[in-house]
């Protein structure tokens, strides 16, 4: 089932505030392997000009995730989410994320496409801070496969 | 050693290879770190059900895990400027100690102002299983 092409600009409410937690970023960067300490030591961070840890790039896809949701789940747009892998992923930085910022994603429906039966959805997420400075701008591509 | 600048780059130069060993392990650390717990990433029934070889690796835990590669090379994340890639093939993990090994390589394919960008070749079982995948960060003068 093609995806409906007029949902293409749609954008859906802000996501929940969400906080980045020192905890978090450790866990994160531990789980991914990163070993800067810029990412672990708060001291190390500020040393280095940063307000405190350094979230690794790929940190954002937990706060735009969350927030794509709602686009890949809109009724109107007609994916089956049941058949869906994850195609392609960028991560632009307007600046990095850091342990203390509160955060909020936008998304949106950037594009619809389909190629060879398969649905292919891309997301774009504007993740800001509560006071409105932008911070990272996300775009996902989910493919929904062709039924067998 | 020190960071790179921008001085002491060229186009053409290849970064430290990076190794990750990706166990059952390493994907239920991911699963809670990022909050993806997606079932194929640690139940062998759903996966293989779902015509998966066996148990596959979040594509984010292979992207994030391969942005080592720049990471590493200039010891800080916060100078990531953009990161893309395809995820062109699953990365398929066994049930054993070992797991599945992935090779990170880079070279720097670009040098534009302040932003130098690499292009990485991330390698498990043989095949890409990344499509170019692309970072860029920006450097001291």
């Amino acid at each position: 089932m093609a995806l409906n092409p007029d949902l293409v600009g749609r954008s859906y409410p802000p996501s929940p505030v969400y906080q980045v937690g020192r905890e978090k970023v450790r866990e994160f960067a531990r789980a991914i392997g990163e070993s800067s300490p810029l990412s672990s030591d708060v001291d190390a961070a500020r040393a280095a000009g940063y307000p405190d840890l350094v979230a690794p790039p790929t940190f954002a896809i937990i706060v735009s995730f969350e927030a794509g949701r709602q686009a890949a789940f809109d009724p109107e747009l007609g994916l089956d989410y049941t058949r869906v892998v994850h195609g392609e992923q960028s991560f632009e930085y307007i600046r990095p994320i850091v342990a203390g910022d509160e955060l909020v994603c936008t998304a949106s429906i950037h594009a619809v496409r389909e190629a060879a039966g398969n649905d292919i959805l891309t997301t774009r997420g504007d993740i800001s801070t509560v006071s409105g400075e932008p911070v990272c701008t996300t775009y996902s591509v989910l493919v929904s496969r062709r039924a067998e | 050693m020190t960071p790179p600048t921008l001085a002491s780059v060229s186009v053409g130069d290849e970064l430290a290879p990076v190794h990750i060993q990706v166990t059952r392990a390493d994907l239920i650390r991911y699963a809670g770190a990022s909050g993806d717990f997606n079932v194929i990433h640690w139940n062998e029934r759903v996966a293989t059900a779902v015509g998966l070889p066996n148990v596959i690796a979040h594509g984010m835990l292979t992207m994030g895990a391969a942005s080592r590669v720049a990471t590493e090379w200039i010891r800080d994340p916060g100078r990531v400027v953009s990161y893309s890639c395809r995820f062109t093939r699953p990365v398929v993990v066994p049930d054993d100690e070992a797991g599945a090994s992935i090779e990170v390589t880079g070279s720097v394919t670009g040098i534009e102002g302040d932003l130098v960008t690499v292009a990485m070749k991330v390698v498990f079982d043989g095949s890409t299983v990344l499509g170019k995948p692309t970072i860029v960060v920006r450097l001291s003068a």
